[in-house]
């Protein structure tokens, strides 16, 4: 069987990340492995540009971030899988892989699970029909393959998804009805909704999906005012002729490989549900079983590049190349890095990973 | 639609054109694109019907997660159209 070092699950910005760090920190036979063809994640959709501090990339979009990561990558030496499943992992140090239509098996000394999120989705009458799409299915068509599935959009969430998805669906050369958010304010950056807002799209909150209607695809969209118990208030329906309907009400961690390796769980609904118990380096509780990005809870890709850093220098100390003073004070800065992405808007999110310690998911 | 001119993106980068059958009809494609984006881009929604109801389904999640986009590809059933790439005279059809 192949002895690897430090193998990591899915190359988006967390898993890139961590590969980079303990790399550079020495540790050798490094691989990311990844499903798709191209390293990235998530990052080779968004043509926005990023937030925060230079350390955050701020000012820099997705779509050239996953491609000079890419490159550091190939610098260090690192080994990409590409076209590569991870079907499961045994012992906490023997991955299954499927490659090429055959499966077959590899060692590690320390995993980290990268692993992403899935979009979740709202049911209602007429939620299967073609042309109701997830937010990132609709970015996947138009950023990467350069196909508008539809013309006429009315999106279904406020949070900075579904603004920046607006946003670029009228980049791309689409219509934008409406955004409509069943909570009573919006959900993301205010900078976002300002541009919707400008381009003359309407935010409507205290709003949701009552039914979608079409003969073998959407045909027309009705959405429904709520109350402050989000109950539907009747007589408040109204009807949007529309092609597509976008979904942008949120991920869920990608974690049944942390399951299939024994992790504890704890639920914190403002994390995505069920995400693994960690200690501050990022380690599970399966011994040599990391997680980072959304996988450990759904932030953003700037804060999945810092807890994937962490959990790479983590490793590096763990395979005896950091000392774990200088170990530490390298995690503080990527820690520190967090900060900015865990306060006003998103204050939410530091209180739900205090939360999740209170909760004994943080293992000291 | 294709998106031949984009603000950050560009033009659309040059690729090979090659034509796919599909349900017995030749369709434009261009080489290495996810079949699914070639169907798109010439109009086609309903990608499979529920085996039950007959209810249809197209794209969905556009990674591969989903399945809603399962054809039938060079004979082969449960093919996912969204991550597996054109070949010039490929033969895409409905699973039934």
């Amino acid at each position: 069987m192949e002895q690897y070092e430090f193998i990591v699950v899915g190359g988006g910005p967390s898993g890139m990340s961590g590969a980079i760090e303990a790399a550079r920190a020495g540790v050798k036979r490094v691989a990311i492995i990844d499903e798709n063809l191209t390293l990235g994640g998530q990052l080779v959709k968004q043509t926005h540009k990023f937030f925060g501090g230079k350390a955050h990339r701020a000012g820099e979009r997705g779509i050239d971030i996953g491609v000079d990561m890419e490159r550091t990558c190939g610098e260090l030496g690192i080994e990409i899988l590409r076209d590569t499943v991870v079907w499961g992992i045994f012992n906490h140090d023997t991955l299954a892989l499927y490659q090429d239509h055959k499966s077959r098996r590899i060692r590690a000394k320390a995993i980290l699970l990268s692993t992403g999120a899935s979009e979740n989705n709202i049911t209602c009458p007429g939620w299967t029909l073609p042309g109701v799409m997830g937010a990132g299915a609709i970015q996947t068509m138009m950023n990467v393959h350069r196909v508008l599935p539809g013309t006429k959009i009315l999106m279904v969430g406020s949070g900075n998804v579904g603004l920046i998805v607006s946003y670029q669906l009228v980049q791309a050369g689409a219509e934008v009805s409406a955004v409509i958010d069943i909570l009573p304010a919006i959900g993301g950056y205010g900078v976002h909704a300002s541009k919707i807002t400008r381009l003359g799209i309407p935010i409507h909150v205290s709003q949701t999906l009552k039914e979608i209607r079409g003969q073998d695809r959407v045909e027309e969209a009705v959405t429904i005012e709520v109350d402050s118990s989000f109950k539907p208030i009747p007589g408040t329906e109204k009807t949007y002729p529309v092609d597509t309907v976008c979904i942008a009400v949120g991920l869920s961690p990608l974690s049944e490989l942390a399951w299939m390796c024994g992790c504890e769980f704890r639920y914190i609904g403002e994390l995505g549900g069920w995400v693994p118990c960690r200690r501050e380096t990022m380690e599970t509780t399966a011994p040599g079983i990391y997680i980072a990005g959304d996988a450990s809870g759904i932030e953003e890709a700037s804060t999945a590049m810092m807890t994937g850093a962490i959990a790479g220098l983590s490793v590096a100390e763990r395979l005896g190349y950091l000392d774990p003073g200088k170990s530490k004070i390298l995690r503080q800065e990527k820690i520190d890095g967090l900060v900015p992405f865990r306060c006003k808007y998103f204050e939410f999110r530091q209180e739900a990973n205090q939360r999740l310690m209170e909760m004994g998911g943080v293992v000291q | 639609m294709r998106i031949l001119e984009h603000p950050i993106l560009g033009d659309q980068p040059s690729r090979k054109k090659v034509t796919i059958d599909y349900e017995g009809k030749k369709i434009e494609a261009y080489e290495g694109e996810p079949i699914a984006a070639a169907l798109s881009a010439s109009g086609v929604m309903v990608f499979r019907r529920t085996k039950k109801f007959g209810e249809p389904r197209g794209i969905s999640c556009a990674i591969g997660q989903c399945t809603d986009c399962i054809m039938k590809v060079n004979g082969i059933p449960n093919t996912r159209t969204c991550v597996t790439r054109v070949e010039a005279g490929m033969t895409v059809e409905e699973q039934r």
